[in-house]
């Protein structure tokens, strides 16, 4: 499995990249390849207000349904449009292209809770 | 351990009488019952034990076991059976019904009735699961999907639902969805009375306020609101244009649903065109009987941006790995089997068998033929309104489209009433003097001469002259446009020669129980007898209203009360509901009737519902809908429900433990050891055992669910109590209760008591197939269901044991025998050959078999019950095949086949793959097509290659226009 070391990862399997104008968040490799194909993604609304690990967006495949919790909480700046439209993109680069929104952090926002890339390898292996 | 050793003698005692060849001594359990003696030996000695008694000794836990027979009448012939039932059912009266609300007489056409209705290839089939079996009724119900749509003016439908009340209640569920904040849901004071009483009932437990009212002075601003409910045409027969409404609610959000008239929809503007957001109803009369209540297949449609919170099964396109356009259920993961407590609705089996009747009324009618229809029927209430006024009656502003009502004195009522009962009519009588009359497809001029006889009217002079020219009342701005049904599906069938054909057709593309065993563990598809299937088709059981005066049911009554105190001496209990039209409802039924229950006593905080893991997802959605926090209880290696984390949660939550859900024996196919203490560590802490009885099939006899301790326990008669599976629906799920819960069992406005738990539209729900489990608990008694409950566990041993070499069996009981189902495990097959479950259930449709329950409720395993009706040959042929695909797994792990292109991963083989002129596989066609001397005999050919699933999901079609889009062809 492709674990990336540059960035956190939560326990339910989403990952978050921090970035300067707010942080980006999607769902790592061993999630998408336990789901199998994805063939629905239901997306937060921006500007929406979240709390860490409170459910903010759906993922189906066609033997799983799986809600994603924000791994911070935050406000929602952007959502991946194209992974709506497309969600195979969410197993064919799950750190790339199937990211599925931007979160601004909240300030102050404890991310110790959060694993980096080796604890979460850990965590899958 | 005394009494049981006692038992048991007893039970073996009584086996011996009924072991016999089967067939052997003419009664009905020896025809029920796929082995007799001799093969139940040869079994036995399979398993290496003595006797049956034996078997069950060291199978069913002693300290449940029952201490005497089953107290049920002896059994019945067929012959005695079918004329006490004749001698029953005729103290039924049939009376023309003009009653409405829901409920309309209709004809159901002869080619339907024999070819479909009456026809074991369409009415034994299963849930459409495996789609390459499943195309014919898949197809069927597309075209049903599609009628919804075009008639509601809706952009997606599902496959049915249960009833119409049910369908609003889970309209607003899903208004609920859209509108987090809603508290209140508007519900139009001339919406169906049935229909408002199932949605008090569902609303109140999900804190939802039902707001009755004229849908005129309904405010829409606020977020409380949630949304609105308006039948159209009313109930009283009015047809209001509600574009105005819902305009208002569109502008402040809120969604608006719309209980329709689908007979009304081919002449009016549909709801979708004056602004409707959920459109709900009954097709019922498309053909399909009233029988007493039902069943029947209700239906709902949403717009496009609904479709994922669209309860229920939905049909869409696809395409196979040869790129043929193929159906398959889509949306899976929406249901509640995967979502669990996330689910808005516990709705799983539907109404197939009526669903694909009322599409195929439609297809036979055409356009054409149900506008005629409908005119006619307008005609005919207009003419009689009329009529009626120049009498000087007072009759209800037009326009109405069928049904019109009558104001008058309480005095003037009971003379009409008198006058029609004795004209052997029923109409609808309302409590302030108000008349009701709804005509129907039956009607003709000389009821309406009748009718006018009964107001003390004159006949109408002209006779059937007057039936021309069409009159009509309804005003051009509420008439439909556009083309209805203009689907080729809906043309190509108005003779009876290709309907008879087109129905063939695709009932030859699916695999039912007619074709060979299908068996599906936790889903007992056994034998439905045709004497059992019999009575349905009679008039006095088919054309009651539900509403009908009780003295008219008075055969329907002594029915009801033979098999409320049949199923409940059979499961241990007090008293019965034959209310519930489903398992799931009765879940729901059950956790209120405990709900209900706690209330009464004051304790209002027990709301805490206990679940197993191993549970099906239908017990968390059930328990949610009745108000229920779910808590999950762990499993143990075994399967078994794990004590200690069972006595640490009653503990956590001893204040609030409201109820524990369980089902025995275990999901696992186990009679665990530990129940009886399961149920008396919940009840030490306050808590009520909500028994699912999807396992019935391997207690009944043996031990009941009463006796073990539960205080509610479900009854699906569409497993164990032989009612068929329609492909899909309908099911029946009564309760059983214990004493202290019977006064909260389901009630009905129609019957007089407890209206506040209403949980269908009809008091005894699908009244008419009840006649199916009664024919065959009479025909089998005590003795032969204890004798079906014993051959079901001793043929799920025997596949285990003929399996056990080739596949581990997963989860087994004390002394290493399973209930009556078995699980293998196929995840060992994953890593050495890279075949999943999948695989081998597509592989043994070439083997002429419907694959046993798939990956439930342990991944990578396959479930297996046998039942008692099937013959050890049937038993040994579904062995070889799935012993045969175990060699085809080897010579995949040994090298001998391809790991990617073999007959597992290529499977299922249609005919027209095989026969190609081009064959470019590394396995041979015959290796294909004929893996077993038994396919080279007969062979069923799957009708399309493997399904894509994902392909389906990603680009969701639903409608059949699209079909001949993709296919080119209306076939």
């Amino acid at each position: 499995m492709n674990v990336p070391t540059h960035l956190k990862y939560a326990e339910s399997h989403e990952w978050l990249e921090e970035g300067a104008d707010g942080a980006r968040v999607g769902i790592s490799d061993h999630a998408q390849s336990e789901l199998s194909d994805v063939v629905y993604v239901e997306l937060p609304a921006v500007g929406r207000k979240v709390a860490a690990k409170e459910s903010v967006a759906i993922v189906e495949s066609v033997k799983a349904a799986s809600d994603i919790y924000s791994p911070v909480g935050g406000e929602i700046t952007e959502v991946n449009s194209k992974v709506e439209q497309d969600p195979s993109l969410i197993n064919s680069d799950p750190y790339g292209e199937g990211w599925l929104f931007k979160i601004k952090v909240d300030e102050g926002a404890d991310l110790g809770g959060l694993f980096d890339g080796a604890g979460y390898e850990g965590l899958i292996g | 351990m005394l009494v049981s050793t006692k038992t048991v003698s007893v039970n073996s005692l009584e086996t011996e009488t009924l072991r016999v060849a089967p067939g052997g001594d003419g009664s009905f359990a020896s025809r029920h019952l796929g082995s007799g003696e001799s093969d139940m030996g040869v079994m036995l000695g399979a398993l290496g034990v003595g006797t049956m008694g034996d078997l069950m000794d060291a199978t069913v836990p002693p300290d449940i076991r029952m201490e005497e027979a089953l107290d049920l009448p002896g059994a019945l012939s067929e012959e005695e059976a079918l004329g006490r039932m004749r001698e029953m059912m005729g103290r039924n009266q049939v009376f023309r019904s003009f009653i409405g609300q829901g409920y309309s007489d209709c004809v159901t056409p002869p080619v339907i009735q024999r070819n479909l209705l009456e026809n074991p290839g369409w009415y034994t089939a299963y849930t459409p699961y495996q789609a390459e079996i499943a195309q014919g009724r898949l197809e069927a119900l597309l075209n049903y999907q599609t009628m919804v749509c075009d008639l509601t003016g809706m952009e997606v439908a599902n496959a049915s639902l249960l009833d119409e009340g049910t369908a609003a209640a889970e309209a607003m569920a899903m208004c609920a969805g859209m509108r987090p904040g809603g508290k209140r849901f508007l519900v139009s004071e001339l919406c169906h009375a049935q229909t408002i009483d199932v949605l008090r009932t569902r609303a109140e437990p999900l804190g939802i306020e039902i707001v009755t009212g004229d849908h005129l002075g309904f405010e829409f601003g606020g977020d409380d609101v949630l949304g609105v409910l308006v039948q159209y045409p009313a109930t009283n027969g009015v047809i209001f244009d509600y574009g105005m409404m819902a305009a208002e609610a569109k502008e402040a959000g809120v969604p608006v649903v719309a209980a329709a008239d689908p007979l009304a929809l081919t002449l009016l503007k549909s709801p979708g065109e004056w602004g409707a957001d959920i459109v709900v109803g009954s097709a019922q009369r498309f053909g399909v009987p009233m029988g007493y209540g039902g069943p029947h297949a209700a239906f709902i449609g949403c717009r496009d941006v609904g479709k994922r919170k669209l309860p229920g099964r939905i049909v869409g396109v696809s395409h196979d790995a040869a790129g043929r356009p193929g159906y398959r259920l889509s949306l899976q993961t929406r249901e509640q089997h995967i979502r669990r407590d996330k689910a808005t609705s516990n709705i799983c089996t539907a109404q197939v068998l009526l669903a694909v009747m009322a599409a195929m009324y439609a297809s036979w009618h055409g356009p054409e033929g149900l506008k005629r229809i409908a005119r006619r029927v307008h005609h005919l209430a207009s003419l009689l309104g009329e009529r009626l006024r120049q009498g000087g009656i007072e009759v209800s502003a037009e326009p109405f489209f069928d049904t019109l009502e009558i104001s008058c004195s309480d005095a003037e009522q009971a003379k009409v009433r008198e006058a029609a009962l004795a004209a052997g009519m029923n109409l609808r009588y309302e409590g302030d003097g108000r008349i009701g009359i709804s005509l129907d497809e039956t009607t003709t001029a000389e009821d309406i001469d009748d009718l006018l006889g009964v107001f003390g009217l004159s006949p109408m002079e002209d006779g059937a002259a007057t039936m021309e020219p069409w009159q009509s009342n309804l005003p051009e701005g509420l008439l439909r446009e556009g083309e209805l049904l203009p689907q080729k599906v809906f043309h190509l069938y108005q003779t009876e020669t290709e309907m008879l054909r087109y129905l063939h057709r695709l009932e030859s593309k699916d695999l039912a129980l007619n074709e060979s065993m299908i068996p599906l563990g936790s889903c007992t598809m056994k034998l439905n007898a045709a004497a059992e299937m019999m009575p349905l088709s009679w008039p006095e059981v088919a054309k009651l209203h539900p509403f009908a005066p009780a003295d008219q049911a008075e055969g329907y009554a002594a029915m009801f009360s033979d098999l409320e105190s049949w199923l409940a001496a059979a499961t241990g209990f007090a008293a019965v509901s034959l209310q519930p039209n489903a398992g799931s409802q009765g879940e729901y039924a059950g956790l209120l009737a405990i709900r209900a229950y706690h209330r009464a006593r004051g304790e209002t905080g027990r709301d805490v519902c206990l679940i197993p893991t191993s549970a099906h997802g239908t017990n968390p959605a059930s328990a949610v809908m009745a108000g229920f926090k779910v808590v999950a209880v762990g499993c143990d290696e075994e399967g078994n429900i794990d004590l200690d984390d069972l006595l640490a949660k009653v503990a956590e939550h001893r204040d609030t433990l409201g109820a524990l859900m369980v089902t025995y024996p275990s999901t696992h196919g186990v009679f665990e050891e530990g129940i009886r203490n399961i149920c008396e560590v919940v009840h030490q802490y306050g808590g009520q055992v909500y028994m699912d009885g999807a396992n019935l099939n391997a207690q009944l006899g043996l031990c009941q669910p009463g006796g073990i301790g539960a205080d509610v326990c479900h009854l699906n008669l569409h497993k164990t109590f032989c009612i068929p599976h329609g492909g899909g629906g309908p099911g029946v799920g009564p309760i059983g209760v214990a004493e202290h819960l019977a006064p909260y069992l389901p009630g009905h406005r129609e019957v007089g008591e407890r209206a506040e738990y209403v949980v269908c539209s009809a008091p005894w729900g699908s009244a008419s197939i009840l006649t199916i489990s009664w024919m065959y608990i009479s025909m089998m008694g005590g003795e032969g269901l204890r004798a079906a409950t014993e051959l079901a566990i001793l043929n799920a041993n025997y596949v285990a044991k003929r399996l056990e070499e080739y596949y581990p069996i997963l989860f087994r009981g004390a002394n290493g025998h399973v209930a009556h189902e078995c699980i293998i495990d196929l995840r060992p097959f994953k890593d050495k050959a890279g075949i999943e479950v999948e695989d081998v259930a597509k592989r043994l449709m070439d083997y002429g078999y419907h694959a046993p329950t798939m990956s439930w409720p342990v991944p990578g395993t396959m479930m297996i019950e046998p039942t008692e009706s099937e013959s050890k040959a049937e038993l040994d042929r579904f062995c070889d095949a799935m012993i045969g695909i175990h060699g085809e797994i080897r010579a995949i792990t040994t090298g001998e086949a391809d790991g990617g292109n073999n007959v597992l991963k290529r499977a299922p083989h249609t005919a027209e793959e095989l026969l190609s002129d081009d064959w470019d596989r590394p396995y041979s066609r015959e290796s294909a097509a004929f893996p077993t001397d038994a396919t080279r005999r007969h062979k069923f050919w799957p009708a399309i290659g493997r399904i894509d699933n994902v392909y389906g999901d990603r680009h969701l079609v639903c409608t059949c226009d699209s079909v001949e889009a993709y296919a080119g062809d209306g076939r």
